[in-house]
């Protein structure tokens, strides 16, 4: 089983629908021991930082997701979440990639809305992904490249598209918006 | 690269797609989820949907249509059409809509835009902006586009997006049904003049439209419906014109 994991932020609908569309079913849960359980964990989520960590803490679900041996995939805020600290109300995050958190330079429109490609991949998720397709981005906040940058977008900057370490995996786009590429980021994920 | 977002509009009526011609002489465009499947097939970038009905008795088919489209279709869209409130906002991203937009009730309660963003972040924060050209200078309309009000448009952006709002609907009813090409004046006033991406509306007819929008104004997108729906022009036609013209697209 597929676990979703709930808290104090948007998206987590979208993605589950993308998982239905694929035929795989899922949960959306915040008990731990669901999350221990299944077999992949996405952390997805639209939001703001600084609440969404406290509610994690709150519940308990900062460790566990930490803990958790099984592929996890982060998604958007999941992804910047999964760092080590972001300027987003000067939170510290879970820190499992060793990436600073920050926001856009006001030098072309910020939230970054749109489709975008990225370049230097590597890793297992974005397997048989070229640096021509495009993937829907929307975010004010990026990830700096850093050991575990497993894909760079350029936009004001180049910053971590996707970051991958161990069992750990983050996107910052959203591949359950991201028609048929995103679906092959998904599958990928669900085939590891 | 990012790339330009072309983004068809369906006005929503009882669960149909609908267009009229400056906001009047309604059309039935056909079925909206149908509608929604071949645009994303196609390569449409995102999808608007605007409730043009809007009263509360067609609430809950307008919810019970976005989580249909929200189920099926794999690209972003966005839901607007009476929305007065937080709680409104609240049940349609429950259903599964990734941005919601607002137009008449932000112009009466500008606080609407903070509080949106305050709860779920500016990103799903679109303001609709429906203007028109008067002497002295690009005015606001709320209702559908039947009541003036004094709020100059750009002026209007900006404390927008002071507010929180993460993007702006700009539509020219000047232009709108009119297929003579976007208002380029008003889109790169309020595109040079806010940080936010603007999306352009009213007025396209043909692919050189699009390529014209983009090539003069800083529009991050550019929003059409009728010629869209009655085929006269297709998003594939679109996309491999303003390709030709070195114009970065999906």
């Amino acid at each position: 089983m597929i676990a979703i994991v709930q808290y104090n932020a948007g998206n987590i609908r979208s993605v589950q629908n993308a998982l239905q569309r694929l035929g795989r079913p899922s949960i959306v849960t915040y008990v731990p021991e669901e999350i221990e359980r299944a077999s992949h964990v996405i952390f997805p989520g639209v939001g703001e930082a600084g609440s969404a960590m406290k509610y994690l803490r709150d519940k308990g679900l900062d460790v566990v997701l930490q803990n958790l041996k099984q592929p996890v995939l982060g998604v958007c805020l999941g992804l910047q979440l999964l760092c080590r600290h972001t300027e987003e109300g000067d939170t510290r995050c879970l820190g499992i990639f060793d990436a600073e958190v920050k926001r856009f330079p006001p030098q072309d429109k910020v939230p970054h809305i749109g489709w975008n490609n990225c370049a230097a991949l590597s890793g297992r998720l974005l397997q048989s992904i070229d640096p021509q397709q495009d993937f829907y981005f929307v975010h004010s906040y990026y990830a700096q490249t850093c050991e575990h940058t497993a894909a760079v977008c350029d936009y004001i900057l180049p910053f971590s598209a996707a970051l991958e370490k161990d069992n750990f995996f983050a996107v910052q786009f959203h591949p359950e918006k991201s028609a048929g590429a995103g679906e092959t980021i998904l599958k990928n994920f669900l085939a590891l | 690269m990012l790339k330009k977002r072309i983004i068809p509009c369906l006005d929503i009526r009882d669960g149909r797609t609908v267009k009229g011609v400056e906001f009047v002489n309604l059309r039935d465009a056909g079925d909206a989820v149908e509608l929604a499947r071949q645009y994303a097939l196609q390569g449409a970038d995102e999808l608007v949907f605007l409730d043009i009905t809007a009263t509360v008795e067609n609430r809950s088919t307008l919810l019970h249509l976005v989580e249909k489209v929200a189920a099926e279709i794999n690209i972003p869209f966005t839901v607007g059409g009476g929305v007065n409130s937080v709680g409104d906002v609240s049940a349609l991203i429950k259903a599964g809509a990734d941005k919601v937009s607002v137009n008449s009730s932000a112009v009466k309660n500008p606080a609407l835009l903070r509080e949106m963003a305050e709860e779920f972040g500016s990103q799903c924060v679109v303001l609709a902006i429906d203007a028109r050209r008067e002497t002295e200078g690009w005015k606001v309309y709320v209702h559908g586009g039947r009541t003036p009000t004094p709020l100059l448009a750009t002026d209007w952006a900006r404390e927008a997006e002071q507010l929180g709002a993460g993007e702006i609907l700009l539509t020219s009813m000047n232009n709108d049904g009119a297929k003579t090409g976007f208002a380029l004046d008003i889109t790169q006033q309020i595109a040079s003049s806010v940080q936010i991406p603007v999306i352009a509306s009213g007025g396209a007819g043909t692919v050189r439209h699009f390529a014209e929008v983009f090539e003069q104004t800083e529009a991050g997108a550019a929003l059409a419906a009728g010629i869209f729906h009655f085929g006269e022009v297709s998003i594939p036609e679109v996309k491999v014109y303003l390709k030709s013209k070195n114009i970065p697209v999906r």
